[in-house]
């Protein structure tokens, strides 16, 4: 799960990270209260996405780029052009997003940009830490182009961070001396406490800056969070933006679901994600195009099946419905029961191709030969993609 | 011979008494799997279906009925404990079921597994298990569609593996050991650690091994084999049409920035003469043109 810069930020605060203040807003009512809590002549527009390269971003009407340093009195009818205005990034595809909030925040002088962030590193099963002394850069850029100016450390978490590893970070940094060896140590040590205590996948910094005054600071913030540990952390679900999500996958999660939207006409079902996944490369493979990805897992019940169903005719692109299951833990009695409710409550009239396989799949099978609905079988995951790739490119024409 | 499991394997079931755990022992027993002993705390002391006996403590399993092999169906917050207590037990070989453990979870565990002196080796978590066919099935996968055989199987993903099983079977090849690794993106067993295994298995005469995007295991293992085994390999690696930077419903599978991608695994494999197959549904039939039985 991601979130804004500004609620990264808050939980900067929270472990003691200091960060280039704002305030927020979704409306344009807030603005000029907003922008009299910033101090300075000049004021940081900045528009909050969740994805990246907001600053080299584009408006679908023209206007260019989605931070803004302006003076104060331009800050409002900035803005104003950002404000749910659709911002264009090399991140977010050619769609774009929407821009639902902005944050106001106060200019800094800015000496000296670094590059920071700590990840769960499946390499080593451990914390990694990425440190950069070329700050405000594409950091996949740099590894490539100068991998001299990165240093990558490990800490494991079932030691601990440990007070020589903050050093070597310090020194790599240039924050040798006394002083800014103390702010460094309580920046580190709070994001390190942050990353474990929320189980964050990734908290970074770029930039991370030194300013004139000699203050150690957290210009941006991005934070994503573990899916799977979520259920420990109720707290975080008040930080969710559903208008960053697709409305469908977020119906699907509350269903145990794993619903991904993509751009083609043929829906599928699938138990795995492997399978569903391979189910969408052999559609294409075929000359179909799939429309979304959906893993329905090892738990699911009928009612699971009808909203799986449901979310999937939510997608008006859909002209038909591939139901890849190989059961495993997932029964295909219940697989059965749930696509012969779906088609009857649901109405489903789009043709419908299943492929059955595994656990109690003589039961399943059989479900669906009794229950009178129209279907198209199929013996093989080969057979299936072919056939309904073939029957909506007919019924298309 | 086969790898990790025969029929000898004595298995204790972590969670024997939940709706998961229930289901796939009676199937596990039904297959011929010599299940000893089951754990749930607090109900130890009952028989599960009148003849498996409970045990509050993976440890009392171990001392009691001799238990060398542990499966685990506990729910995600209580996993990695689940199996930091199989490890504490020192049970040679637990295979962890259970999808959607914590990363952070996971760390701690692989931290105990690699520290000297640890008897354990973890299979998965988030995976289907491992079979021996017609002698031990630990796990979730469907029996029937396995066959007694030479081709030694490894994957990270469940179904995908019963789909190439499945065509191995129905082209009339069975199988020595199928080992599913797990789709999490840290887990107990590598491909490469499996292929290790294929290869020293007088028994495995031919290797599958199947991945999908993220990580780069599949490419460490492409490597090992170029250099080391004489066995003929085939692979899949599924996602392809994946969009970049999605998390494809297994935690581990997501192409980030530019590492991770089927592409990369793709060349890597061919590299190493692993025949590679264009859809899931001819992995079957590349192994066996690559091995000259087709």
């Amino acid at each position: 799960m991601n979130i804004h810069e500004y609620q990264a930020k808050q939980l900067f605060k929270e472990y003691g990270v200091p960060v280039q203040d704002g305030v927020a807003v979704k409306s344009e009512a807030e603005f000029d209260s907003a922008i009299a809590a910033i101090k300075g002549d000049h004021v940081v527009v900045k528009s909050q996405i969740h994805a990246g390269g907001r600053g080299k971003g584009e408006f679908v009407d023209g206007f260019k780029g989605g931070v803004k340093f302006v003076k104060r009195e331009e800050a409002a009818a900035t803005a104003k052009r950002m404000l749910g205005n659709t911002i264009v990034t090399k991140q977010t595809g050619a769609a774009g997003r929407v821009v639902g909030t902005v944050f106001f925040a106060e200019a800094m002088n800015i000496k000296k940009e670094f590059y920071l962030s700590i990840l769960m590193d499946r390499a080593s099963s451990k914390v990694a830490v990425v440190a950069s002394v070329a700050g405000g850069m594409d950091i996949e850029k740099v590894a490539e182009e100068t991998p001299d100016q990165i240093m990558k450390m490990i800490i494991d978490p079932d030691i601990g961070l440990q007070a020589f590893q903050i050093r070597k970070l310090a020194f790599f940094f240039g924050f040798g001396d006394k002083e800014m060896m103390k702010q460094f140590k309580a920046i580190f040590s709070g994001l390190y406490k942050l990353f474990i205590q929320k189980d964050c996948s990734m908290v970074e910094i770029n930039p991370l800056i030194l300013t004139d005054e000699g203050n150690i600071v957290a210009l941006d913030a991005k934070v994503s969070f573990d899916d799977n540990a979520l259920f420990r952390h109720p707290e975080l679900e008040a930080l969710r933006d559903p208008h960053e999500e697709d409305p469908k996958e977020i119906e699907a999660g509350k269903y145990g679901l794993n619903y991904i939207a993509l751009d083609g006409n043929i829906a599928c079902m699938v138990n795995g994600a492997g399978l569903a996944m391979s189910t969408m490369d052999i559609i294409k493979h075929f000359g179909g195009n799939p429309a979304n990805f959906l893993d329905v897992g090892g738990g699911a019940n009928e009612e699971a099946i009808t909203q799986a169903f449901n979310i999937l005719l939510k997608d008006k692109n859909v002209k038909g419905i591939l139901v890849n299951i190989f059961g495993g833990i997932m029964r295909c009695d219940v697989i059965a029961a749930g696509v012969i409710a779906a088609v009857k409550n649901v109405g489903l009239t789009l043709p419908l191709v299943v492929r059955l396989e595994g656990t109690n799949v003589d039961k399943g099978r059989q479900m669906l030969a009794e229950s009178g609905i129209k279907l198209t079988t199929a013996d093989s995951l080969a057979d299936a993609a072919e056939k309904i790739v073939k029957i909506v490119a007919a019924e298309n024409k | 011979m086969s790898v990790l499991i025969n029929k000898d394997t004595r298995v204790v079931v972590s969670g024997i008494t939940g709706n998961t755990g229930t289901f796939h022992t009676r199937q596990c027993i039904e297959y011929g799997t010599n299940v000893v002993a089951g754990v749930t705390p607090g109900k130890g002391g009952l028989l599960f279906d009148e003849k498996v006996p409970i045990f509050n403590t993976i440890a009392d399993s171990v001392s009691k009925e001799g238990a060398n092999a542990c499966v685990i169906y506990v729910p995600p917050p209580f996993a990695a404990d689940a199996i930091l207590e199989a490890i504490d037990a020192e049970v040679p070989l637990i295979i962890c079921i259970t999808e959607g453990i914590p990363v952070k979870d996971m760390a701690i565990v692989k931290s105990r597994l690699i520290q000297k002196g640890c008897k354990s080796r973890l299979i998965g978590p988030n995976c289907p298990g491992v079979i021996t066919p017609e002698e031990c099935k630990i796990g979730i996968m469907p029996g029937y569609i396995h066959k007694k055989g030479n081709v030694g199987v490894v994957s990270r993903s469940g179904t995908l593996t019963y789909e190439a099983v499945w065509q191995l079977t129905c082209l009339g090849y069975g199988q020595s050991t199928v080992i599913g690794i797990g789709g999490d993106p840290i887990n107990g067993t590598s491909h490469l650690d499996a292929v290790k295994m294929f290869n020293d298995d007088p028994e495995t005469e031919a290797i599958v091994m199947i991945g999908e995007i993220g990580g780069d295991g599949e490419q460490i293992a492409a490597k090992w084999l170029k250099e080391n085994c004489k066995k003929p390999c085939a692979a899949f690696i599924a996602g392809r049409t994946a969009p970049k930077g999605r998390r494809m419903g297994h935690a581990g599978a997501i192409v980030s920035g530019n590492s991770g991608g089927a592409e990369d695994k793709i060349k890597a494999l061919l590299d190493a003469n692993i025949a590679v197959a264009d859809t899931p549904s001819v992995i079957g039939e590349t192994l066996l043109k690559h091995w000259g039985k087709m």
